[in-house]
Order: C-alpha cells, then sequence, then structure tokens
C-alpha cells in the first residue's frame, strides 16, 4: 500500500468515526454511559500517550503524570472562569486576583505550556538520576505541586484547597475526540520523526546513544517537557468533564492508573494505549457496574460477595494477572492500522481457502 | 529554653514518628538491596496490618490479636513476593515495578471493598495507649516507646545480619545477585527471608503508628509508605543504620514544620528532601557507588 | 603493511594522560599519537587500561590529569581537582593546574569526527539493521524539533535514509536491512556495529576489541574488512585487540600498556621482538 492510499484510508476511518460518534450523540439520550466512557476515555487515552511517549519510547520512567494534569488543569480553570462568576467562586478570597477570561482553546494550550515549563524546571535537576530514581522523584514533585496548589497563601490564585468552578465546559462528545486527536496525531508524528528515532535509540541503550552523537541531556528533556505539554492539555481537558476540580482530585493513585493503561496496551504502543484506555474506563465505570450490585442474581442464585467496591478489587486482580502474565499488554510494540487489519484479514481468508479446495489467490 | 518547652511536643512526636518509618524504611531498604525494587506495596501492607488489627481485635483478647496481626501480616508479605514478584525475577526492572504498583493498588482496593470506604477506628492497645507526662508536656506512652523499641529491633536485625548464615546470604545477594546464585545459595529462600523481616517490621510498626492515629483507612498506608522510602534513599538504599537514621531526620523535621505551623508543606517538605539528596549525593548518606561498566 | 607513517600532521594526540579511581590508578602517563591514515593498535595483558584510555578520548570518563588533542585541537583536559587533589599519586600533577577543564560528553566527541564501537556489542535492541544505522544520521540533522514533526525536512529525511541504504550496501548488509539488529549472528552484529559508527562519518574511528569472540575464520574476515573501509573511508583507525594474528597482520604501529603504563611503540616486528612486551605477556600469565 503506498503514503497516498495510506493517507486516504486513515482520514476516511477518522473521517467515520467522527460521524458515528455524531450520529450516535443525536440518537441515544444523552446520559448513557457510553458518553461517560467515551469522553473520559478521550482524555485518558491522551495522557497515556503522553506517558507512554516518555515510558515507552524514550525508557524514562517518571511517575509525575499527575502533577502535570494538575497544573494543565488549574491554568486552564484560572483563566476561563468569567470574570462575573469569580466573586462566588473565589468567595474566601475576594473573587481573587485575576479578573479576565481568555478564549478557551488558548487556555487549554496554555494548561500545556505551564506544565511544559514547570517540567522544564523540574527536568534540569531529575533528569540526570537512573531509572527508579527517577520515578520516585517526579513522583515527589506531584506531590509538592500538589501541596502548593492547596495552600492557602496562594488562595487567591489558586482557590487553596477549594473547588474550582463555572469554567466553560463541554456537552459534545466529539470535543474531547477532536483535541485528543490532534494531540495524539502530533506526537505520532514527532514518534516517527528522526527525534522519535532517537528517542527509542536512548530507550534502547543510552551508552550507545550517545555514542552515536545524540545529546542525552537534550533528548531527555525533550521528551519530558513534550510528554508535560499534553499531560497539561489533557489535565485542562479533564477540568472540562469534570466541571469541577480540586488540587486533592490529582493524587499519585491517579499516576498509577495512566500507568496501568499504557502497560496493558503495551509499552511502546500509541494505539494499544488509546484501546487500553477506553477498555479501562469502560471497565472500571461501567461493564463492572454489576459487581457492586448486592442484589445481582443469576436465575434465583443470589450472586454472593457483591457489593459496593468489589468492582474494584475485581478489576484490580484483572490488571494483576495481565501485569504478570500479558506483559507486552494487548499490543505489544506493534501499531494498529489499517494496514495490519488488511494483513489480518488476508491471513484469515487465505487460510480459509486453502482449507476449502487449495485454490490459489492472489496474495 | 522556653523555645524548648514550646517544641518538645513536636520534638517527641518527631522522634516517634521517625521510629516508626524506620521501621518501614528497613523492608523497603532490604528489599532494594537484594532486588534492586522500589516495593510499592510495602506502604499498602502496613495499611493492611493495620486494618488486621481492627478486625481481629474485635472478636478476640488483644493478647493473641497483636501475634496473629504479625503473623498474618508476614504472610501477605511472604504471598505478594512469591505471586507478583518471584515470576518477573529475569524481567526488566520497569516490569517487576510495574507489578509492585499493581499490588499496591490490589490492596487498596481490596481495603477499599472490606471497610467500604469507612475510616475505621483503630483499638487502643492496652498500656501503649496510655497517658504519660514528660517534662510537663502529656503524651501517650507510646512516643516513648516507638524509640527504644525501634532501636532494639535493630539492633537485633543487624546482629541478625552480621552472625547467622542466613544474613551472610542476605549480604551476599545484595552485593551481587547472579554470583552469590551460582555460589549455591538459595537465592528464593533469602528473598522470602527478606520479604518476612521487612513486613515484621513493618507490622510492629503499624501497631506503634495507628496507636497515635485517628483511624485505618485504604489509603492511609501510601504517604508513611512513601517517607519511608525517602528515608531509605536519603539513609543510602541498601543500609540498615542508614535508613534509620534517614527515617528519624525526616520524622523530626516533618514534626517541626507542623510545629511551625506550615503543615501543608510536612509532606512536600520530604521530597524536596530526597529531591535535594538525589542530586547532591544520589548514594546517600551511607550508600555505596555503583558504576555503569562500558 | 603498505601504508607507512609518512604522514606529518597527528590526527589524535593523547598527552600525559592519567585516570585514577579512588587509590588505583588505572591509565598512568600515557603520551601517544596516532597519525593521518594510520593503524594504531593499543595493546596489553588484561586490565590494562586500554578500554580505559578509550573511554577518556571519547569523553566516557574525563582524564583525572592530562590533555588530548584531535586534529591539533584541544578537546580533552584536566588536571586533578576537590578530593583528588590529595589523593592523586600519578605524575605531572602541576602540568595542567590552573588551565581550563575541559571535559564533553561522548556525543559532543562524536560531533568532531571520533566514531567507536564497544567491546560488548551495544546495537539498539528493539530496532531494524537499516533503522540502527539511521539513527546514527540523527547527528548531522539540520532540522528542528518542530520543521522535523511537521516533516518539512522531508529533503533532509530522504537524504538521510538514501545514505544509509548506500551505507547498508557498501557493508553488504542489505539483505538483513529489515532484520532485528539483535537476531543477526554474532559477526555480522560487529560489522553492523562498524557500520553504524560509519554512518556518523567519522575521521577517526576507535575499535575496542572488534574480534573478540571470534574464531580464525571470522577474524582473517574482519582484518580484511577493516582494511577494506580504512581504504574506502578515508579512515584512521585507533583500535584495541587481543589477536595477536589481526594487530600483528594490520596494524601500522603498535602502542603496549602494562599496569597502565607505556611500555613500548613501534613497528610490529619491533614490539614482537621487544623484551618488555614478552615479559609483560609472559609474567601476566592470566593472557592468552
Amino acid at each position: 500500500m503506498n503514503k497516498k492510499n495510506k493517507l486516504i484510508w486513515n482520514v476516511s476511518l477518522i473521517v467515520a468515526l467522527l460521524v458515528l460518534l455524531f450520529v450516535l450523540e443525536q440518537v441515544m439520550p444523552s446520559g448513557s454511559m457510553l458518553f461517560t466512557v467515551l469522553k473520559k476515555g478521550a482524555i485518558y487515552a491522551l495522557v497515556a500517550v503522553s506517558m507512554n511517549l516518555l515510558n515507552g519510547f524514550t525508557g524514562l520512567f517518571s511517575l509525575g503524570q499527575a502533577g502535570f494534569m494538575l497544573l494543565g488543569a488549574y491554568t486552564y480553570a484560572i483563566l476561563t472562569i468569567p470574570p462575573e462568576s469569580r466573586a462566588s467562586v473565589y468567595q474566601y478570597y475576594d473573587g481573587g486576583i485575576i479578573q479576565f477570561a481568555i478564549p478557551v482553546p488558548l487556555a487549554l494550550i496554555a494548561g500545556g505550556l505551564i506544565a511544559a515549563g514547570f517540567a522544564f524546571l523540574i527536568g534540569l535537576p531529575v533528569l540526570r538520576l537512573k531509572s527508579d530514581y527517577l520515578a520516585i522523584a517526579t513522583l515527589g514533585f506531584a506531590e509538592i505541586i500538589r501541596a502548593v496548589f492547596q495552600w492557602d497563601k496562594l488562595g487567591p490564585l489558586t482557590n487553596g484547597s477549594n473547588l474550582l468552578r463555572s469554567f466553560p465546559t463541554f456537552q459534545s462528545v466529539l470535543y474531547p475526540f477532536i483535541v485528543s486527536g490532534i494531540c495524539i496525531a502530533l506526537i505520532v508524528m514527532l514518534i516517527n520523526s528522526t527525534y522519535g528515532r532517537a528517542f527509542k535509540a536512548i530507550r534502547d541503550d543510552e551508552i550507545a546513544a550517545e555514542a552515536m552523537g545524540i545529546n542525552l541531556a537534550h533528548h531527555k528533556r525533550l521528551a519530558f517537557v513534550i510528554s508535560s505539554f499534553f499531560a497539561g492539555v489533557s489535565g485542562g481537558l479533564l477540568a472540562m468533564y469534570q466541571t469541577t476540580i480540586q488540587a486533592s482530585m490529582f493524587k499519585s493513585a491517579m499516576t498509577y492508573e495512566i500507568l496501568l493503561i499504557v502497560v496493558i496496551g503495551g509499552i511502546g504502543s500509541v494505539t494499544g494505549s488509546c484501546i487500553s484506555s477506553f477498555l479501562f474506563i469502560a471497565c472500571s465505570e461501567w461493564w463492572l457496574r454489576f459487581l457492586d450490585n448486592e442484589n445481582f442474581y443469576i436465575g434465583s442464585f443470589h450472586v454472593p460477595l457483591l457489593r459496593a467496591g468489589f468492582r474494584k478489587v475485581v478489576f484490580a486482580v484483572v490488571i494483576m494477572a495481565m501485569v504478570l502474565f500479558y506483559r507486552q499488554g494487548i499490543m505489544g510494540t506493534k501499531e494498529f492500522s489499517v494496514e495490519a487489519l488488511q494483513n489480518l484479514f488476508r491471513k484469515i481468508f487465505l487460510r480459509k481457502s486453502v482449507k476449502k479446495a487449495g485454490d490459489t489467490h492472489e496474495s | 529554653m522556653d523555645f524548648v518547652t514550646r517544641n518538645l511536643p513536636y520534638l517527641m512526636a518527631g522522634i516517634s514518628v521517625g521510629g516508626q518509618y524506620a521501621l518501614i524504611a528497613i523492608g523497603y531498604t532490604m528489599v532494594y538491596g537484594i532486588l534492586r525494587l522500589i516495593n510499592f506495596a510495602h506502604g499498602d501492607i502496613f495499611m493492611a496490618a493495620g486494618l488486621i488489627l481492627v478486625y481481629s481485635a474485635t472478636v478476640m483478647p488483644m493478647y493473641i490479636a497483636i501475634p496473629l496481626m504479625i503473623i498474618l501480616t508476614v504472610l501477605i508479605g511472604f504471598i505478594v513476593e512469591r505471586v507478583a514478584y518471584k515470576p518477573l525475577r529475569s524481567a526488566p526492572r520497569m516490569s517487576i515495578m510495574i507489578s509492585a504498583i499493581g499490588v499496591s493498588y490490589l490492596l487498596q482496593n481490596l481495603a477499599l471493598y472490606v471497610t467500604g470506604g469507612l475510616s475505621q477506628q483503630y483499638p487502643a492497645i492496652p498500656w501503649i495507649s496510655d497517658t504519660v507526662t514528660i517534662f510537663g508536656s502529656t503524651t501517650k506512652r507510646v512516643t516513648v516507646i516507638t524509640p527504644v523499641l525501634t532501636l532494639v529491633l535493630v539492633v537485633l536485625l543487624v546482629l541478625l545480619i552480621k552472625y547467622t548464615k542466613i544474613g551472610m546470604a542476605m549480604r551476599a545477594a545484595s552485593r551481587d545477585f547472579e554470583t552469590s546464585q551460582l555460589m549455591g545459595i538459595k537465592i528464593n529462600s533469602v528473598v522470602s527471608m527478606t520479604f518476612i523481616i521487612g513486613t515484621f517490621l513493618a507490622a510492629i510498626g503499624s501497631a506503634l503508628f495507628f496507636t497515635n492515629y485517628t483511624g485505618v483507612t485504604p489509603t492511609v498506608g501510601a504517604m508513611p509508605g512513601l517517607k519511608a522510602f525517602v528515608a531509605a534513599v536519603f539513609g543510602g538504599i541498601g543500609s540498615i543504620p542508614g535508613a534509620v537514621i534517614g527515617a528519624f531526620i525526616i520524622g523530626i523535621c516533618e514534626n517541626i514544620i507542623k510545629g511551625v505551623g506550615l503543615t501543608t508543606f510536612s509532606d512536600a517538605f520530604t521530597f524536596a528532601l530526597l529531591i535535594i539528596i538525589l542530586i547532591i549525593k544520589p548514594t546517600g548518606l551511607f550508600g555505596e557507588k555503583e558504576a555503569d561498566k562500558v | 603493511m603498505s601504508h607507512e607513517k609518512k604522514e606529518t600532521d597527528t590526527v589524535l594526540k593523547l598527552e600525559n594522560l592519567t585516570m585514577q579511581f579512588g587509590g588505583v590508578i588505572a591509565v598512568d602517563n600515557v603520551s601517544l599519537e596516532v597519525g593521518k591514515g594510520e593503524i594504531l593498535s593499543l595493546i596489553g595483558p588484561n586490565g590494562a587500561g586500554k578500554t580505559t584510555a578509550f573511554n577518556m578520548v571519547t569523553g566516557v570518563y574525563a582524564p583525572t590529569n592530562g590533555a588530548i588533542y584531535y586534529k591539533g585541537e584541544k578537546i580533552v583536559q584536566n588536571t586533578p581537582q576537590g578530593r583528588m587533589k590529595k589523593l592523586y599519586q600519578g605524575e605531572n600533577a602541576d602540568l595542567y593546574a590552573g588551565k581550563r577543564v575541559i571535559a564533553p560528553t561522548p556525543d559532543k566527541i562524536t560531533k568532531l569526527g571520533i566514531a567507536r564501537t564497544f567491546q560488548n556489542i551495544r546495537l539498539f535492541k528493539s530496532q531494524t539493521v537499516f533503522e540502527n544505522i539511521l539513527i546514527a544520521k540523527h547527528m548531522r540533522r539540520t532540522s528542528n524539533l518542530f520543521t522535523a514533526t511537521f516533516r518539512l525536512n522531508a529533503k533532509e529525511e530522504a537524504q538521510m535514509r538514501q545514505e544509509s541504504e548506500e551505507l547498508l550496501r557498501i557493508m553488504e548488509l542489505e539483505d538483513v536491512r529489515d532484520e532485528l539488529a539483535t537476531s543477526l549472528p554474532y559477526g555480522k552484529q560487529r560489522h553492523l556495529e562498524i557500520a553504524r559508527a560509519l554512518a556518523t562519518k567519522p575521521e577517526l574511528l576507535l575499535l575496542d576489541e572488534p574480534a573478540a569472540g571470534m574464531n580464525p575464520q571470522e577474524t582473517l574476515e574482519l582484518t580484511q574488512f577493516i582494511g577494506r573501509i580504512r581504504g574506502e573511508f578515508g579512515l584512521t583507525i585507533f583500535m584495541i585487540e587481543h589477536h595477536m594474528d589481526l594487530v600483528m597482520e594490520i596494524s601500522d604501529r603498535i602502542h603496549v600498556l602494562d599496569f597502565g603504563k607505556s611500555i613500548a611503540e613501534g613497528k610490529p616486528d619491533e614490539v614482537r621482538n621487544d623484551p618488555r612486551v614478552i615479559e609483560a605477556y609472559l609474567g601476566g600469565a592470566q593472557d592468552e
């Protein structure tokens, strides 16, 4: 398949997906769990891919994602709350110090930039650390950021430990899909560029990469800053989805969840991260809900053990099983593509035709 | 002098918390020393120990409940290692760390299910929960006992590592995992023993920690766990005296910061300390240097 | 060999290089020169400090004392500092005192035109043969992050790929182009590592035991191969090697280290009969 064909295929797939989403939204009740999953899944897909860029493609084991999402979410919220609502939101801080609002797209980008800026500063010291120390140092930074944002001295800016609300949100499921889609496309383009190759070289062997003229500090910082930028954007989207935010939401447990999404999808696979974030959200928010229902019967059999929280236990056991027995994840390091799908169909089809009559088939 | 009397409660609380962190930190430092693994689940095992005592104390007297709690906690530590870490011994380090995060996630969710998400009142352990007065400030007896008990246990542990056969095996394994295996050391039993000791100390630590605490929630283990890990890094990971000293320093500093009125930053301080030590002296106070061979 | 050391211009010059780890002196006041177009072999018993010397040239370690020049330009310089001031047991402690410390990272050295291979092969494991070579082209890019992401550098990208293909052809690795680098047989992996080093367009190539783990047949092929690439790419080669057949056959000159010190230097025949060299090898007895 040539490049042009591939592009046409991909574009038409994306258009088809968007049309499908649009139609779904027209025909299904807006309260459906499906939309919750799609919205949240799209946002998590972005942050999972951004984490994968770092952990999967550059080999930097960072656990600071929740901190960068917090920065993005707060920047977005602080910059977009309409001035007329500020008095009520910042009721303990005389309406806060910021008395303007900027357009939503600009605020999302600003969220990304603030996260990226912090990542740059944090990266100066911590990126010199080796794998597990880097993990714990970035986790530590996320905790520090969370504490700082809850500090009441910064209240006029961050509203202290109180909720931020009244900022613009989205209704349509198309919104997070389009924003996340554009961001993920950018990340994929980066991964396929010469810089992406340098990142993978660092992941495979730092010493050899350096001997091949790749400046380790520069490239690690690039990956870290870019990954944080997109984590920041996804933080802004998450704020829009949640409609209210609070620093205490962005705990390390959030980073762990994102990490598990990346692992389940396959470390080093962008499409894997996307697929697994939808599956992850669907399982945790929707499909396993029945496990929380105490009065669940199969026929007349009252299923024991079921009550609030059981869903999460089952879910955690499934994840643990995947981590242990299915380590390469759904996609491994492969990517889902039209081409791969075609090959798969061709294989299945060929095998069948061989079985049937052994007639030759062009391949 | 006035300053001292005013800050004495914080200082004492600091020493006490430091002792509790030390008991957890030893588990981190020993496991890291041998497997090069940050056992993210260690803090949650500590939480589980708290919950076990909460539930067992309701159905049996304390003098049975406490030993039972210790045995069950050690059992959890043992099982976690066998199920979640042992199969990954030859896997990349990132996988085993992810597995540790998975175990942590599982234990927290399990606790959430069992408790229904409600904070569980920790039972009062007789004698150590009693109130005593020292230098004019009142406190629970546990505050005084913790540092003493910690030091006794640490000395016993150091003796065990220095003079017993299993201790020697542990030292060998932390020096060079592969070679010690080739020298006929039963590496699996060494690793299991490490987890048993680590969780045993964490179980005792939990009894001391929660006596001074309002209640047990599913995520209560995460913070002390991380702080104990920082203490282990601070002292030089792999070094037991280092972990203990690091834990006391962190416990004291954190409580002094609370005393000054910056409670919001007491957690942040620990991590700031971690980052500073990693930048200035990545091997910690007593750690040994390791170089990559080209 | 036909190449005599006639060239007057020196490509690489090590000057009073000393490397001390704690109290151990790994390389002790070594000075040597590599002339343009020449093959200089560094030999010596195990633990003589050969790889340490290489690591100082390529920027992996900063020397404790001494300087390195590349084509007349000083690229590395250091003097004992901090704790080392007291600990230092080597010679010429004051020679570089007060002078500028120059300690570039390995990537900077590679950019100058010095490429290397490793004693234990270090290929990019998850990448194909072609990609391994293509990665080495990243260094000479003129594109930035933005132009590379949005493919505004299509021309340069195409050129990178074309040059890599060309190199694959010259190195006879075309047939394994799309295989994973680590799936190649051992000898081919060594070839690929050299090819990857050449992709950075070096003038000076450092080979760290290129024949390690090879059988006599493979060693013979490698000997011819090294001779061939020297001619084809106009290279100067500085090499560590244990296989004496290979060393004697291919080297223009040989430099011998023992316990970190230079003990002999000269043409293969001179070194072969040098009593100090024989003593070092036989006295050492731990080597082949």
